[in-house]
């Protein structure tokens, strides 16, 4: 390192100019530019203050007295009626109804959505064929199909898996035909260009490329899945956690809406949560850090 | 017999070619006319012109990926009806599998004859073998197992063009490969691609609107010219077949860049109107 003084249009006082002691430390960037960064520690501590505030603001609402009980009861209420729905009461049956539910007419939605969005995102004509009359009926309201289902179905678990079923397929496969459609023609053309026939085309590249894509329309389409499955459960059916919020409302027990409103949004958030471990899993490639 | 294949024949020829896109409105003039071309085995051409002269269209014509509307395209004395194998392209972005390692792309063509045969194990030893050796020629070794993601843009497109020459296509074509790489990438990748001819002993056929990379690259450079597309001249380039990044400032270079220049200036009618101009901005000061 030498140590001669650094040429300045400023005329020195020494032969050495004397270097300044404390070196100023440049300004860190705000977290509140548009489109800033925050470091995940910042990011927490924001998650955080998110789901606790609303937490806090109902704690005092409730403590207050502002508001009957009855009609909202308190988080320490919630918990422990939840505590006794799990020990005194079916908790675990009733989620466990619930979740097969869901997972059984979303299965089922994804078995038949995901080759026929490939189908409709792969060939024009298939697209042409189906995909007017898929958004035909994706704009029917899935909730007005009850009284159908009812009739077709009773009020046996298929009529539940098939209300969950109406109200996700549709929108699926037009998502996944989108997800289908996104692959960048140079990748299909640089296969072709490589001698791959059309079957080789849609397995080794679209099905490939938008895999990643799939997954995510599926994370987005469970939570809807829940949605309907509630609203299933509230019209025809004697068991699960949509059907214990109704029942709560009968005998005015809030403190059981409450809490199976809140287990409803945990479980969401878990599965949420799995899906995005899986996507970190099942395709490392999207998730370096450049 | 056209289809007697002799040491005189050229690798490409394309005859009184024209191409009219389906749905142009009528009257707009043909994306190619009567385009006439042939390409030496192992010869290095590049297209060049304004935009709208249809150098991409012919590039892709040729690729299989679009149908000309009239005349007829040959490579090796066959038709070309369709993408195949023996043409292998590159282009200019995007064209890499982000979900497979730069190794796995490179063998991406082998993995299709995998699936189609039962391969014997010199087979896959021997594809295995050029891998490697492709990988050593573009110089990336040591990331082999690297992503897409991982790379930079240079980096991605060294990885393209190996996978292309993976399966010894006859004829490479590339579409404007270097056009998103900053000014010095894109120089190490001119003098890549030339080494890569001389070894592969492929023949390509580059487009570029870049004339300074036409004129390096190219034994050849064919000239368009837009409304409708057409090839304005063919013009062989005045340099030994060994080319280095001096050349560039000498004085043949000069002169067939000068010249290449004025016309496609002139084919673009984009020229700068300074008079027009000059009127635009005292009328603004008088405000």
């Amino acid at each position: 390192m030498s140590t001669t003084a650094p040429l300045t249009a400023e005329p020195s006082a020494g032969p050495i100019a004397p270097r300044p002691e404390v070196t100023p430390t440049p300004p860190s960037p705000s977290i509140w530019a548009i489109a800033g960064r925050l470091s995940r520690a910042q990011y927490w501590a924001f998650a955080s203050l998110g789901l606790l505030l609303p937490l806090v603001a109902w704690a005092i609402v409730s403590a207050s007295g502002w508001v009957d009980p009855v009609f909202l009861p308190g988080p320490m209420t919630v918990l422990e009626r939840m505590h006794l729905w799990l020990m005194e009461d079916d908790l675990i049956t009733d989620t466990g109804i619930s979740i097969y539910r869901v997972v059984a007419g979303f299965a089922l939605s994804a078995a038949l959505a995901l080759p026929l969005g490939l189908l409709i995102g792969a060939f024009r004509p298939v697209e042409a064929l189906l995909e007017p009359l898929t958004d035909f009926i994706r704009y029917m309201p899935a909730v007005a199909f009850i009284p159908l289902v009812m009739l077709w179905f009773g009020i046996e678990e298929s009529a539940k898996i098939a209300i969950i079923f109406i109200g996700t397929f549709f929108q699926m496969v037009l998502m996944v035909a989108e997800n289908v459609r996104l692959v960048p023609t140079a990748q299909i053309e640089a296969a072709q260009t490589m001698g791959a026939t059309r079957g080789e085309i849609i397995r080794l590249v679209l099905l490939q490329s938008a895999k990643p894509a799939m997954l995510d329309t599926l994370r987005i389409t469970m939570g809807w899945a829940w949605t309907y499955l509630v609203v299933a459960e509230l019209v025809a059916s004697n068991s699960g956690l949509g059907y214990s919020i109704l029942k709560a409302q009968r005998f005015l027990k809030t403190d059981t809406i409450f809490a199976g409103i809140i287990l409803i949004g945990v479980i969401g958030l878990l599965m949420d949560q799995a899906f995005r471990w899986l996507h970190r899993r099942a395709f490392p490639y999207m998730h370096f850090k450049r | 017999m056209t289809t007697t294949t002799s040491v005189a024949t050229p690798k490409v020829q394309i005859r009184q070619v024209g191409k009219v896109f389906s749905g142009a409105p009528a009257g707009t003039p043909a994306a190619l006319q009567d385009i006439n071309l042939s390409i030496k085995d192992n010869e290095f051409v590049t297209l060049v012109g304004a935009s709208g002269c249809g150098k991409s269209t012919l590039l892709r014509i040729l690729a299989g990926l679009e149908h000309h509307s009239s005349g007829e395209v040959l490579c090796s004395g066959r038709a070309i009806t369709a993408p195949g194998a023996d043409r292998a392209m590159v282009f200019q972005h995007y064209s890499l599998y982000p979900w497979l390692t730069v190794m796995e792309n490179i063998k991406f063509s082998r993995l299709l004859k995998v699936g189609r045969e039962n391969l014997s194990s010199s087979d896959v030893e021997a594809a295995s073998g050029r891998a490697d050796a492709l990988l050593n020629l573009i110089g990336l070794s040591k990331v082999a197992n690297a992503y897409p993601s991982q790379l930079s843009g240079g980096m991605q497109q060294r990885v393209a063009i190996a996978r292309a020459l993976m399966g010894r296509p006859q004829v490479l074509l590339m579409d404007e490969p270097f056009g998103a790489l900053d000014a010095q990438t894109r120089e190490v990748m001119h003098d890549l691609i030339l080494h890569i001819h001389r070894i592969e002993k492929t023949t390509i056929v580059f487009v570029t609107h870049d004339v300074d990379e036409a004129i390096y690259l190219g034994q050849r450079v064919v000239l368009m010219a837009p409304r409708p597309g057409r090839v304005e001249r063919i013009l062989e380039v005045p340099l030994p077949a060994r080319r280095s990044q001096d050349m560039k400032v000498g004085a043949p270079f000069r002169e067939l860049r000068a010249e290449i220049l004025a016309s496609i200036r002139e084919s673009s009618g984009m020229a700068t109107d300074f008079d027009l101009l000059e009127k635009l901005s005292l009328q603004s000061e008088a405000f």
